[in-house]
């Protein structure tokens, strides 16, 4: 594997015995702290599954207090620490390091508070994104964000990835739907962002700095999120294309027409035949894109907009359009997309999914870059795509057991996210940089753009102990970060006032 | 006194000039339009006029995507949208007008720093949730791009979301890419006649907790007194919506709806806050909206006068000196009052913004000397205590 993490300090691992006695002073109990090597390999990897490392050790604190003396310690004992939710991250955001301690936030799983007068529920980090929606869904509320490991995935990790979910071209990502957040500096700090119960917060948008911050800035402690009303309806229409471009026409003028709808998924021939096989959605199998709309809103909107959906697919050459009449064909529509990834195991040993995003209009080009690349590193792909965002989700298909076949799969994925910045996208749309793209970031940022962003993590935790190795390529000590050029000298504009 | 100007004409000279005042202790204020800049304490700073970084630099409807100079005025941008059928849906407003000047000044950077957003915020986001990208010169006097031009996107520090409300603190934005959505085909304002504020509260409370979607909610205490509810989209939507609305509001009172052209005078009066028309200081208070009515309660008794937006989590507020009262009111209620506009000697002594907690105001600070650690953008304005570091 090419990936190199932080060499371990081995002052630290000589010490793991005191670290141990130490944590568990702070987090007593069953189960406080894990020393044991066969149950550490439970922390191992997240939903990476391509590293694994196992942790020095794993604490699971239970209250905010403990978090912060938890770091406390470890920032005057310069120990590591790799927080972690339920480890479902695609891209190794919680994959544990040597030398660090784990700091899981499994114990946190209370809801606190719900209001439905100001529509906000307070919950702990480690309370499921599923949960939530759980928790009011009996009052006709739910939380609108959904990524596909809602069942599983937490509150906190959320936050840490500022994850998606096939409705965020409506209801936006995770960053748009929460209101406030407690936090634990590394150095022990408790500190409250965001607006809380208001909107705004009063100064600087700390709150949107630290979501999608990966776990390097703090240990989230509490989430206040936004609950939305369950919308009346929600209807779904599939449509079949003899070609990608004419479903990727379509989806350009459904939301040029006015139309956001609240999902609108594509998958290519290769994911449909995948899916078809699997669940046995009904997706047609002559056809080479496959798009689902779901409209959601009052029945009479639906009826509406489903008709300007069909009109629009009927313009651009659809080959076949069926409309959900009850809410168990809306879900059998789904169906098949939700399975995509395990559908794909099926036909495959291993599958790495990636997750680029590009501006919409490249999108026929990119694919037949894709399929060049495919035929180039000689693995197959097959293409699942949040439509209306522009966020794809290539699946290389790979056997990890024949030799040299998951360097081939990464190196393709390298590929296909160095195309999606070279259209003018991004290297992910939702899954994080993680260790797995780190390296890649130069792609996408120039070095003076990521030492802005590195002078951030400074500010937050200057010593570089909070989940180092993760999204960004280099470690720069922040001393070195903080120096200013000196400038060459030049006086610009020696005619004005000079300050 | 009269405040320098200096206005580069490319990057390259505005990173001459940064660099050059960071390394000489100079300090700096960026300025776009100028139409907040009574905003804040009175200051020397020589003024950074962005006037060059203007002009549309790619627009893509069906992308939803647009790409512009941060100097671009605002009316520019907003008519150019709607051309296609589309806004900036958090809905940002000139402040020119609040302070006397001629509407048409501001601009999509200025709306951005500031974090402008009007009443459609309630339900379609503010300006952090639609600013995608950015160019810009950090204090450091380097050039350097966060977040990117496509709509969905995680990699790396979320840097847009500080740009947002940052007041021109960090960096000089030359060129902001930002989300726009389609415009609703057809709108129709709502208004429930003569309710006190405990019950308009609750009303919008009800209306926004209902499935009919409401874009927009706000009350006007008058007269004449008004609770005004937005509805948004497509017309047979909007007719189902308003059923909804009727059954669920029965309780307050009947729904009337108003013209085109009386909604467009209510609406707008939410920006130029016309009902509000005096000389005295105007605050603008952030709250739950559960939690209006005692800030309401607090501040009548002094003899404010105010308007409700967002469902309530927003107060518009003029009264006469007793800042201190003012920010312990809505910090009871768990919010915060910005000072928009007051006299000299008032903004002088009082910060425009509210005083946070001693831990996030320190790493507020640490987060900015991170963009700028001269201090060349810190002109006094916000009367922050002189950093620790």
């Amino acid at each position: 594997m090419s990936l190199k993490m932080p060499p371990p300090d081995q002052a630290v691992l000589a010490r793991r015995g005191e670290i141990a006695a130490a944590l568990r002073a702070i987090v007593p109990g069953d189960g406080g702290v894990i020393d044991d090597a066969k149950a550490l390999r439970v922390y191992e990897s997240d939903g990476l599954t391509a590293y694994r490392q196992p942790p020095m050790l794993v604490t699971l604190p239970q209250t905010t207090d403990q978090v912060s003396r938890v770091l406390k310690w470890c920032h005057a004992n310069n120990v590591k620490i790799v927080p972690r939710g339920s480890g479902t991250s695609l891209s190794g955001g919680a994959l544990p390091l040597e030398d660090a301690v784990l700091l899981g936030m499994a114990r946190f799983n209370k809801v606190l508070h719900i209001d439905y007068e100001d529509r906000l529920a307070v919950v702990q980090p480690g309370v499921t994104n599923l949960g939530v929606t759980k928790a009011v869904e009996g009052a006709g509320f739910y939380y609108a964000p959904d990524p596909s490991s809602q069942i599983a995935c937490s509150i906190g990790g959320n936050v840490a990835e500022n994850s998606g979910g096939v409705h965020c071209l409506k209801y936006g990502l995770t960053t748009n739907n929460v209101l406030g957040i407690e936090m634990v500096l590394m150095d022990g700090e408790i500190v409250r962002l965001g607006g809380g119960r208001a909107l705004d917060p009063a100064g600087l948008d700390l709150l949107g700095l630290v979501v999608g911050s990966e776990g390097l800035l703090g240990v989230v402690t509490e989430v206040t999120v936004r609950i939305l009303p369950k919308p009346e309806t929600a209807r779904a229409v599939l449509i079949g294309f003899p070609t990608v471009e004419s479903a990727g026409q379509c989806v350009a003028e459904v939301i040029a027409s006015g139309i956001i709808p609240a999902g609108m998924e594509m998958m290519d021939r290769p994911a449909i035949h995948a899916a078809e096989a699997f669940v046995r959605a009904g997706y047609p199998l002559d056809v080479e894109a496959l798009l689902i709309v779901e409209l959601d809103g009052p029945s009479a909107e639906c009826d509406h907009l489903i008709g300007e959906v069909e009109a629009i697919a009927n313009q651009n050459g659809a080959m076949s359009c069926r409309v959900s009449t009850t809410e168990a064909e809306r879900l059998a529509f789904w169906a098949g997309r939700k399975a995509a990834f395990p559908a794909v195991g099926r036909i495959s040993p291993d599958y790495y999914c990636m997750d680029g995003t590009i501006p919409r209009r490249r999108l026929p080009e990119v694919l037949r870059r894709m399929e060049e690349l495919s035929q180039t590193h000689g693995l197959r792909v097959a293409n699942v795509f949040h439509a209306g965002d522009g966020n794809l989700h290539p699946l290389i298909l790979y056997d990890a057991n024949q030799p040299g076949q998951l360097d081939r799969a990464e190196a393709f994925g390298s590929d296909i996210l160095k195309l999606c910045v070279e259209v003018g996208g991004v290297l992910t749309g939702e899954h994080g940089v993680g260790v797995e793209k780190r390296d890649l970031m130069p792609v996408m940022f120039t070095e003076t753009d990521l030492a802005h962003q590195q002078r951030v993590k400074c500010a937050f935790d200057p010593q570089l102990l909070l989940n180092p190795g993760k999204v960004f390529p280099t470690l720069h000590r922040c001393a070195e970060l903080g120096r200013m050029h000196i400038h060459n000298g030049k006086v610009p504009f020696p005619d004005l006032p000079r300050f | 006194m009269t405040q320098a100007r200096i206005r580069p004409s490319s990057v390259d000279e505005l990173i001459e000039i940064i660099a050059d005042a960071a390394a000489g202790g100079g300090k700096l204020e960026i300025v776009g339009g100028c139409s907040k800049a009574d905003i804040g304490a009175p200051r020397e700073a020589a003024l950074l006029d962005m006037s060059a970084f203007a002009g549309i630099v790619d627009y893509d409807p069906a992308e939803l995507v647009l790409t512009v100079g941060a100097a671009t005025p605002l009316s520019e941008i907003q008519a150019l949208v709607a051309q296609s059928g589309q806004m900036l849906a958090f809905d940002p407003f000139d402040h020119g007008p609040l302070f006397g000047k001629p509407a048409g000044a501001a601009t999509l950077g200025g709306v951005i720093g500031a974090g402008v957003s009007g009443s459609a915020r309630l339900s379609r986001g503010a300006a952090r949730d639609h600013l995608l990208g950015f160019q810009g010169v950090s204090g450091r006097g380097e050039a350097f791009v966060g977040g990117a031009k496509v709509v969905k996107n995680v990699t790396g520090y979320d840097l847009p979301k500080i740009m947002t409300g940052s007041w021109g603190r960090m960096v000089a934005l030359t060129e902001v890419t930002v989300k726009v959505l389609p415009r609703g085909r057809e709108s129709l304002t709502l208004v429930l006649d003569g309710l006190d504020p405990i019950r308009a509260q609750a009303a919008m409370a009800r209306a926004m907790g209902s499935q009919a979607d409401v874009a927009a909610a706000a009350h006007l205490p008058g007269p004449p007194t008004l609770t005004a509810l937005r509805l948004d989209g497509f017309g047979p939507s909007i007719a189902a919506r308003r059923a909804m609305l009727d059954l669920t509001l029965a309780e307050a009172g009947a729904l009337r709806a108003l013209s085109g052209g009386e909604a467009d005078a209510l609406w707008n009066s939410l920006r130029t806050l016309d009902p509000l028309a005096d000389s005295r200081p105007l605050w603008r208070i952030n709250t739950a909206p559960s939690q209006a009515n005692a800030v309401i309660a607090a501040l009548e008794m002094l003899d404010a006068r105010w308007l409700m937006d967002w469902a309530g989590g927003l107060i518009w507020l003029t009264l006469d000196g007793n800042a201190a009262a003012i920010r312990a009111a809505a910090a009871a209620a768990g919010g915060h009052a910005t000072l928009v506009r007051a006299p000299e000697a008032l903004r002088a002594t009082v910060p425009a913004l509210h005083p946070q907690s001693p831990g996030v105001m320190a790493l507020e600070s640490r987060v900015r000397r991170a963009f700028d650690p001269a201090g060349v953008f810190e002109t006094g304005r916000f009367l922050d205590a002189p950093d620790a570091d």
